[in-house]
């Protein structure tokens, strides 16, 4: 296995013409990649891989979680949840988190950054607002304040008598909205909880529009101002092309975060649901089952569920961007 | 100002500067008042809760705004100490910085031979860690918790690390792939050629050539560890509570009870050490995000 010379087997002065030459298998080689690989895959098969699959198997099982026995039953867990009026409310909440929060994230965070880049003026180089450095770094603030804390201190200001909201309502004149329980009122809550999530994202995707606009050839820019393009159809008809993988990336994490949402949710609700369950969400059904009722079984299936929402949403996103043109940029 | 720059220079204006227009100070105009609009929004509650913070509940009650009549320091010893903020804090910085260690380290290790070596299979592994990526981590959960326990380390440091640790080697792997891809490899040849062994060659020349890609994997992993909830919460609830897990217990515990100031204190000792790192950092972190997205 191991050829007693390297490199030169060949006779002759040839330096290496391929890059990486076949080498002999040395006792430094062989513990290198083991351990390099070793390692690493260990873990990740131990903690990552085997709990995903483990998820699949118990979901067609009645387990418990606390007994070690268990029966297969089929798609019942299924079967169940699909006929859980609760289960089927927090997935229609988490349709409706889908449907808005990525949308109004992304839409928001784009127009900001289209703002920060190519507001500047419209003579000469393309060049950005002044004070834009500002701007990015303070709407990129929440993105590193954990989303825990984010949920509770939106809580203490939409509290109804003390909170930052309804003090800055009174104090505007809008005494109609003294002491309106924002979050207690099953008509504005799910609307309060989106406004925190799109609150805690819009700065991190601002930054990542902004980068991605900065990649944008200059050139593209000069030449549709020759043409007598204005701002408004240079931003629809070059930038949001440009930067379409980026907007699809954005889609698919926020439509991640909105399908899950359990730590907003978790923080804003001491009651889990909310007001007559407006704002539950898969992820804190999956929680209760599995940890207070002790349904692995039940709990796993509902994870399934919700990957295979995630999954789809993510194959909708990919399949749309290409549909409408994604990849082989069509320009104006 | 700008009265003067319009008369003086329609044409064959000697220096190249742009000059506004009256449409481009509009814009101009329109686009600072929805900046700062936002960074107010982004700014004010932060603003609110830190003041709050100092405040004592009676103070709170009274009125929203306005500063403290007193300043009620104590709000944080009691946040420190009575809900044990102080202990989650040591514990996170403990789970969390080993796990970045770890990570970084394994990531940076099998990232690399995957993307410099050609072995079979190679493409299988690096499938499968991507595939870790693709599913939501609350799939994941019950049955971890059930791994853990039978190991016997549920509720220890340790699982948290292991978890914390095997979950950021996905987004770690693939990050860094693309980035011990492109660097030169004709270095690592002269390293090679020199004598230097495939152990001495990542230690002493890869890894260092890789320090700024490491740089920037490094600060996301933090905060996403950092701000970790689900799996602390999930497999997490008898040991020894990270930061995140035990500011949500304490808001639990309090629900509508009393001590409003020290939960503030609470919220703003856990926001304002990473937000500060943040702005001191804050260049190189726009340029991991630029980085991160160029690919």
């Amino acid at each position: 296995m191991t050829q007693p010379v390297s490199g030169t087997t060949k006779g002759g002065g040839q330096a290496a013409a391929a890059p990486r030459r076949r080498k002999k298998l040395t006792w430094d080689k062989v513990s290198f990649m083991l351990v390099f690989l070793g390692v690493p895959f260990v873990l990740y098969i131990i903690f990552v891989i085997s709990p995903f699959i483990q998820a699949f198997i118990y979901s067609f099982t009645n387990w418990s979680g606390f007994s070690p026995k268990y029966d297969f039953v089929g798609l019942s867990n299924y079967v169940r949840i699909f006929q859980d009026n609760l289960f089927l409310k927090a997935l229609g909440n988490n349709i409706l988190l889908l449907v808005v929060v990525p949308l109004v994230t992304i839409v928001l965070s784009l127009a900001l950054a289209v703002v920060v880049t190519v507001g500047g003026s419209s003579k000469g180089q393309v060049k950005g607002l002044k004070g834009s450095g500002f701007y990015r770094v303070v709407s990129f603030f929440p993105y590193t304040i954990p989303a825990i804390a984010i949920g509770i201190m939106w809580g203490q200001i939409y509290d109804p008598s003390n909170g930052l909201l309804n003090g800055l309502l009174r104090a505007v004149g809008l005494s109609g909205f003294k002491d309106y329980p924002w979050l207690g009122d099953s008509r504005t809550a799910m609307l309060a909880s989106m406004f925190v999530i799109i609150w805690g994202f819009v700065g991190f995707y601002m930054v990542l529009f902004i980068a991605g606009i900065k990649g944008i050839p200059a050139e593209l820019y000069e030449a549709a101002r020759i043409d007598g393009a204005g701002r408004l159809r240079t931003a629809m008809n070059i930038t949001i092309p440009m930067i379409r993988d980026n907007i699809q990336t954005a889609y698919v994490y926020l439509g991640i975060v909105a399908l899950d949402a359990f730590v907003y949710m978790a923080a804003l609700f001491p009651n889990a649901g909310g007001p007559e369950n407006s704002t539950l969400v898969m992820a804190q059904q999956l929680f209760f089952t599995a940890f207070q009722r002790g349904q692995f079984g039940v709990a796993t299936a509902m994870g399934v569920v919700m990957a295979v929402a995630t999954l789809g949403f993510s194959g909708l996103v990919f399949l749309v961007n290409r549909l409408t043109g994604g990849k082989d940029q069509e320009l104006v | 100002m700008s009265v003067l720059n319009k008369t003086t220079a329609p044409e064959g204006h000697v220096e190249r500067k742009a000059e506004a227009t009256k449409s481009d100070k509009a814009v101009a105009g329109v686009s600072h008042v929805v900046l700062i609009l936002w960074s107010v929004i982004v700014v004010l509650p932060l603003l609110w809760t830190f003041m709050s913070s100092f405040k004592s509940s009676s103070d709170i009650f009274a009125s929203p705004f306005g500063l403290p009549t007193v300043w009620h320091f104590d709000n944080y010893s009691r946040a420190w100490q009575t809900a044990h903020i102080g202990e989650y804090f040591g514990n996170s910085v403990l789970v969390v910085g080993v796990s970045l260690v770890l990570v970084m380290l394994l990531g940076a290790m099998s990232a690399y031979v995957l993307a410099r070596f050609k072995f079979w299979g190679n493409r299988f592994l690096y499938i499968m860690m991507l595939a870790g990526n693709t599913f939501p981590i609350f799939l994941a959960m019950v049955p971890l918790f059930k791994i853990l326990q039978n190991i016997g380390i549920l509720g220890t440091y340790q699982a948290m690390i292991a978890t914390y640790t095997s979950f950021a080697l996905a987004f770690t792997v693939f990050f860094l792939h693309s980035f011990f891809r492109n660097l030169p490899g004709e270095i690592a040849e002269a390293a090679a050629i020199d004598g230097a062994g495939e152990w001495r060659t990542f230690f002493q020349i890869m890894l260092p050539m890789a320090r700024p890609g490491l740089a920037s994997v490094a600060i996301f992993n933090f905060l996403g560890l950092w701000n970790q909830f689900l799996i602390p919460v999930t497999i997490n609830a008898s040991g020894p509570k990270v930061l995140s897990q035990g500011l949500f217990s304490y808001a639990q515990q309090m629900g509508y009870a009393v001590d409003f100031g020290a939960l503030f204190a609470a919220v703003t000792v856990t926001v304002l050490p990473v937000l500060v790192v943040y702005i001191i950092f804050q260049r190189q972190l726009q340029g991991s995000v630029s980085q991160g997205t160029s690919r």
